[in-house]
């Protein structure tokens, strides 16, 4: 008896009694709180059987809720709309206007993100190579590269639209600002994952420095590589975007936002950040799984 | 090395130079490296000004005469590093902090101090509170099966949104509701070291073993005693660990809310107004300072953690 009084969750359980007793003021609190209580009951229900079933559903039913709870307390308290949007009404701008999105897609994430996402990229990884067959220069390079990792480098957007223009070729230029340092350290991380033995081993082949490095260490690398890939592509959305904020033509996504926000058209926004959203996380997957594909012996895929 | 000097015990004050020389020699080589291919890109890239002026004016220039412009102009393309530390150097010691006006002592904006005080004090507002949140939820996730199913993948999943590319929305919204100030900036903050501490804090409150755990049990100890006891001593290195990311990203957060709102102060807003009017180098002393705050807020962390490690036994 004891014990179970002790674990009693007290927060959450205060928040309910709480909310009880504010609904006796306003009952729309307590529709809130059926619809929040309900949609936990199952899913507290559904987390107790294990399996594929409740990982895939538990979550899923988790986001309805939030999103339903969006909508009904955007309706029941009849928030403006230039201030919160309601999900179907955000939903309603996105399919009204997909060629506008489309457009912004093409415009920030293939011509300037992607393209900046490469370039950044590859020529750390090149770096990354040449630092690798020095180790001097690899002891000066981590700790310079991992300090230039943390600042904000975001800040450096207005200058590359003052060199390059308003054109995507200065918002690929900040992405590559942005990515090189992060896969620069992870990439040098990487090429020093090789055990000495296995180094020690292609040596009594008789292996070359390109043999060995594509044989052995390149994919010794290949985790470390993912790490510095995956960190980068939330990176290069999020650069892409804000050097748009300094200046663009009048198309892409960051324009979008920074227009629509000035006409208060708050549903076109938070399409726009579903788009943004959508392609960060396709970006972010498609890494996953060629990860998985490319480094299926590593423990960390078992 | 010879058999001489592997005899005679190396002084401790030589071993220790040693160290350091070996340690900060390389970095130095680099760092130096970055600042010359800076002059040299800075000689490239403000020439054709020079050249063109010196044109109109039908001027020769010698190669001395062409390079001390170059170093010297007013809104270079790219200033050079002297330049940008001459900036910085003047905004901050060279400004006074307060000054009079219309009979008050107001915080003077020309310091440059003061506008990374007006984006530090968000930031730090909002990672507490971000923190302090992200630590409630790791604590509720690890002790209830349904919330960890359900919140975890969407935790995963934020970090890749780029929240931060729409941080300027939060402020217009806030800013429409009346909300204005230091809490739309920390909310921004809070929101992006929020995630960060949750995932590394799931990971840290569960990486006691099961012997750990089962001695507890042992014990008869209840939840609140195995969290407290264990769960939360054990997740200590996790949580310096997201807390450094934490806040980073919360310091850039904040100077990115700054940017499309016009906000007046804060380095953000350097940053907008300096490329509006193309002042290059205003634009490059805001970007150092923020980088100087990044580093200090990191170092300081580091510093914190370093103490607290030692002091529970466990760095290494």
């Amino acid at each position: 008896m004891n014990a179970a009084l002790r674990n009693i969750p007290i927060l959450p359980v205060a928040a309910v009694v709480v909310l009880v007793f504010a609904g006796f003021y306003d009952l729309r609190l307590w529709v809130l709180l059926a619809v929040w209580l309900g949609a936990w009951y199952i899913n507290t229900r559904l987390a107790r059987s294990d399996g594929p079933v409740a990982a895939l559903w538990v979550p899923v039913i988790f986001g309805l809720t939030l999103v339903g709870l969006w909508e009904l307390t955007v309706r029941l308290y009849e928030v403006s709309p230039v201030i919160l949007p309601a999900p179907s009404a955000i939903a309603v701008a996105f399919a009204q206007n997909t060629d506008i999105l489309w457009a912004d897609f093409v415009q920030t994430i293939l011509k300037g993100a992607l393209v900046g996402y490469v370039i950044g990229c590859g020529a750390a990884f090149l770096v990354a190579l040449a630092v690798d067959r020095s180790p001097f220069l690899q002891k000066g390079m981590l700790p310079v590269g991992s300090f230039l990792a943390a600042l904000p480098i975001v800040g450096t957007a207005p200058i590359f639209v003052m060199w390059l223009g308003f054109g995507p070729a200065s918002k690929a230029a900040v992405v590559v600002a942005m990515v090189f340092f992060p896969m620069l350290v992870n990439a040098v991380e990487g090429l020093k994952a090789s055990d000495k033995m296995q180094r020690d081993l292609m040596h009594t082949y008789a292996a070359s420095y390109w043999q060995s490095l594509v044989k052995l260490r390149l994919p010794t690398a290949l985790p470390f590589l993912f790490n510095g890939l995956k960190i980068c592509t939330t990176l290069a959305l999020i650069g892409a975007i804000v050097a748009e904020f300094f200046g663009s033509p009048t198309v892409g996504m960051g324009f979008r936002i920074k227009i629509e926000v000035g006409r208060l058209a708050m549903d076109v926004v938070w399409a726009e950040i579903t788009v943004a959203a959508l392609a960060g996380t396709g970006f972010y997957g498609l890494m996953t799984l060629l990860e998985r594909q490319l480094t299926f012996w590593h423990p960390s895929q078992r | 090395m010879s058999v001489a000097e592997a005899q005679a015990p190396p002084c401790a004050f030589c071993m220790a130079m040693r160290r350091i020389s070996m340690a900060v020699l390389p970095v130095l080589t680099v760092v130096s490296v970055i600042v010359a291919i800076w002059y040299g890109g800075a000689y490239l890239m403000n020439r054709w000004v020079t050249l063109d002026t010196a044109q109109r004016q039908g001027v020769e220039l010698t190669f001395n005469e062409l390079f001390a412009d170059t170093m010297a102009q007013e809104r270079p393309r790219l200033p050079a590093p002297h330049q940008v530390a001459a900036e910085l150097w003047n905004t901050t010691a060279g400004e006074e902090l307060f000054r009079e006006r219309r009979g008050e002592l107001r915080p003077n904006p020309r310091n440059l101090l003061f506008h990374a005080y007006q984006t530090l004090a968000p930031t730090l507002l909002g990672f507490v509170i971000g923190s302090l949140a992200g630590l409630l939820l790791a604590i509720g996730i690890v002790h209830n099966r349904a919330m960890d199913l359900s919140v975890m993948p969407w935790a995963i999943a934020s970090q890749t949104i780029p929240i931060l590319a729409v941080a300027p929305i939060v402020i217009v919204v806030l800013n429409a509701v009346g909300l204005t100030g230091v809490v739309p900036k920390s909310l921004i903050s809070a929101y992006l070291s929020f995630f960060p501490v949750v995932v590394g804090m799931v990971k840290g409150l569960r990486s006691p073993g099961a012997i750990d755990l089962d001695l507890l049990r042992t014990y008869s100890a209840s939840r609140t005693e195995t969290l407290f006891k264990l769960r939360l001593p054990a997740s200590v290195p996790f949580l310096f660990a997201s807390l450094k990311v934490g806040i980073a990203a919360a310091l850039v957060g904040t100077i990115v809310a700054e940017l499309p709102t016009g906000a007046r102060f804060g380095l953000g807003a350097r940053l907008l107004t300096g490329s509006y009017y193309g002042q290059t180098i205003q634009i490059w002393s805001a970007l150092f300072m923020a980088a100087i705050c990044a580093a200090i807020l990191v170092a300081i962390l580091g510093l914190i953690e370093r103490a607290t490690l030692r002091r529970m036994g466990l760095n290494r």
